[in-house]
């Protein structure tokens, strides 16, 4: 059959070209679509760093705030956000695991466990702000703990909360079963499976999934705002109930002002920020490829 | 064990419960000194001055504009970039440009909100609206619109794969061009994926805050003029949040009280969501 004579008439054919060219022009269009969201990114990056680099030296990192922008610099911002890092991991690691482990390998098929992921589902759309104003409520004055790092850790921990949820789910689920009867068919127990053959096969995806909530919560800076975070700090935090400021507060802090000069150290600080979320990142693909090359199934 | 695991699954349900009663226990202090009718009718909201109105609506004009003005970015190009990256883009070039838009969503909000302010305003006014002034809802807008494109484009790539390829196949058989397959077969097959992406996507703009704290202005501001600059609900809740709040203070509980109806208004565009894809989904076997 495929001898390539045209079947089609002359007026087919001028439609086929009218639609080869609609064709033509709508590959151009979905890919000019991609290209505008690569070509902002491009954009955002050039500025900031063209911006941000000059000022950008020792001295900038491990200098406090100042009225002057040649003297700011955001030593206690950096100290804040490590604070906050690591209280938040402690915070939801844990938890989140947790709440994954229990809904995959242990929650009865009931309205109670639908309800739980139903619940999961919504809080993943609560805007952050709102949980800044349960953080207020509840850690700041509630349970007492002041304006602290342990205040906005809470809060921020609960906030990504189901992030480390999610991804821990995934990572449990693409787990095949055959693991699982394997080690029950050995005399585990549902414990002993979970924690030695499960987790450690998990891993990798659940580690993937505490960086992306933890590169969430570094960048956040509205729900630390509601719970009344500084903005301008020019001491260490020492202990978690002590006052604190973070790099986005900061960053904040610099743009709303009118003069120009703090809208480049603005930039400075916005590189390392970016810098930051790039090494934790990569820490998480070395992690995912290190470990995913020894469990293959 | 199973208990403690299941311990760790009450928190997540303790946080809603929290998140509820935190927003309702202060608002219902607050609207008793404020009428819920005063709070929804009047025009004004100037809590902080001396004359005191409390009309949320120049705030809601305010979220409203930033959102559509993000929605008019996000849906198009999200749209679009998911169709080509699910119907056309090479496998190669698939593998690149899919991470960088991914990359889109991970940047802090607050440095779409440096971007808007030091970048995109200063184009706009030079270029279109040289009458603008520095903080508008436009150009918070559309960044936040960029912020969102991945979203958008990530969720409805999601649903355009999960249709199957036999129903790509037919159509092509059918002597369809690819542009007709994505079109009239793809994207029907995926709409309920699409429209819950949308609405998701809605609720994500109704709550950013940072990029319009930073970049829309801090007047409350009944308007529809993408060119003035207004204040949003989230805006007005970090302008305070910012400022020394006795606690008890009617101040104090105007944060609650515009909290909780940001937080129903996203609750319903987050929930139509969930539920769209729940009830609307198609099953291919």
């Amino acid at each position: 059959m495929a001898t390539g004579i045209p079947l089609a008439v002359p007026l087919r054919r001028r439609r086929s070209l009218v639609s080869l060219a609609v064709g033509a022009f709508f590959h151009g269009l979905a890919l000019s679509a991609v290209v505008v969201g690569v070509m902002v990114l491009g954009a955002l990056l050039v500025d900031v760093l063209r911006k941000g680099i000059p000022h950008l030296d020792w001295q900038f990192l491990t200098s406090y705030p100042s009225r002057f922008p040649q003297q700011a610099g955001i030593k206690s911002a950096l100290a804040g956000t490590a604070w906050l890092m690591a209280l938040t991991a402690v915070v939801t690691v844990p938890l989140g695991i947790g709440t994954a482990i229990w809904l995959e390998e242990y929650a009865p098929r009931n309205w109670f466990t639908r309800l739980v992921r139903l619940n999961i589902a919504t809080l993943a759309g609560v805007p952050g702000i709102v949980y800044g104003l349960l953080g207020l409520a509840l850690f700041v004055r509630w349970m007492g703990l002041g304006r602290g790092v342990l205040a906005g850790a809470l809060t921020v921990g609960l906030l990504v909360l189901p992030t480390v949820i999610v991804a821990s789910q995934e990572a449990l689920r693409a787990v095949p079963d055959s693991l699982r009867q394997g080690a029950y068919a050995l005399g585990a127990t549902r414990w002993q499976m979970v924690a030695g053959v499960v987790l450690p096969s998990a891993l990798p995806g659940i580690l993937t999934g505490v960086v992306l909530a933890l590169s969430r919560a570094i960048g956040e800076a509205a729900p630390l705002i509601m719970i009344g975070a500084l903005t301008f700090v020019a001491f260490l935090p020492k202990t978690p109930l002590d006052p604190f400021t973070v790099l986005p507060i900061q960053i904040f802090n610099w743009v709303s002002r009118p003069q120009p000069a703090f809208h480049l150290i603005a930039a400075s600080a916005i590189i390392v920020l970016l810098v930051v979320l790039l090494l934790m990142n990569s820490i998480a693909l070395w992690l995912r490829n290190r470990y995913q090359r020894k469990t293959e199934w | 064990m199973g208990l403690l695991l299941l311990a760790c699954g009450l928190v997540s349900l303790l946080t809603t419960a929290g998140i509820l009663y935190a927003l309702l226990s202060e608002s219902v202090l607050f609207f008793r000194e404020v009428s819920i009718l005063r709070f929804l009718t009047e025009r004004e909201w100037t809590p902080l001055f001396v004359e005191k109105h409390f009309g949320v609506l120049p705030l809601a004009s305010g979220t409203l504009l930033t959102t559509l003005i993000a929605m008019g970015v996000a849906v198009p190009l999200g749209l679009l970039s998911a169709i080509y990256l699910s119907e056309y883009a090479p496998e190669r070039a698939r593998r690149i440009l899919k991470p960088v838009l991914e990359v889109l969503a991970g940047i802090p909000t607050v440095v779409y909100g440096y971007f808007a302010l030091t970048f995109v305003s200063p184009l706009l006014r030079e270029w279109l609206f040289p009458q603008m002034g520095v903080l508008n809802a436009l150009s918070a807008g559309l960044v936040m619109g960029v912020m969102i494109l991945p979203m958008v484009s990530s969720l409805s790539e999601d649903a355009m794969l999960a249709v199957p390829r036999a129903l790509r196949e037919g159509a092509y058989a059918l002597g369809a061009r690819r542009h007709q397959v994505a079109l009239r077969v793809v994207l029907p097959a995926a709409l309920s994926g699409i429209v819950s992406a949308v609405l998701l996507a809605v609720a994500r703009a109704l709550g950013e805050t940072m990029i319009v704290a930073i970049a829309a202005g801090g007047q409350p501001r009944l308007t529809f003029n993408p060119l003035e600059g207004v204040q949003t609900m989230t805006a007005y809740m970090v302008q305070v949040g910012l400022g020394d709040m006795p606690h008890g203070s009617l101040e104090y509980r105007t944060l609650f009280a515009v909290g909780t109806a940001l937080f129903a208004l996203t609750l319903l565009f987050n929930s139509l969501g969930i539920w769209v894809v729940s009830r609307w989904r198609q099953e291919y076997r």
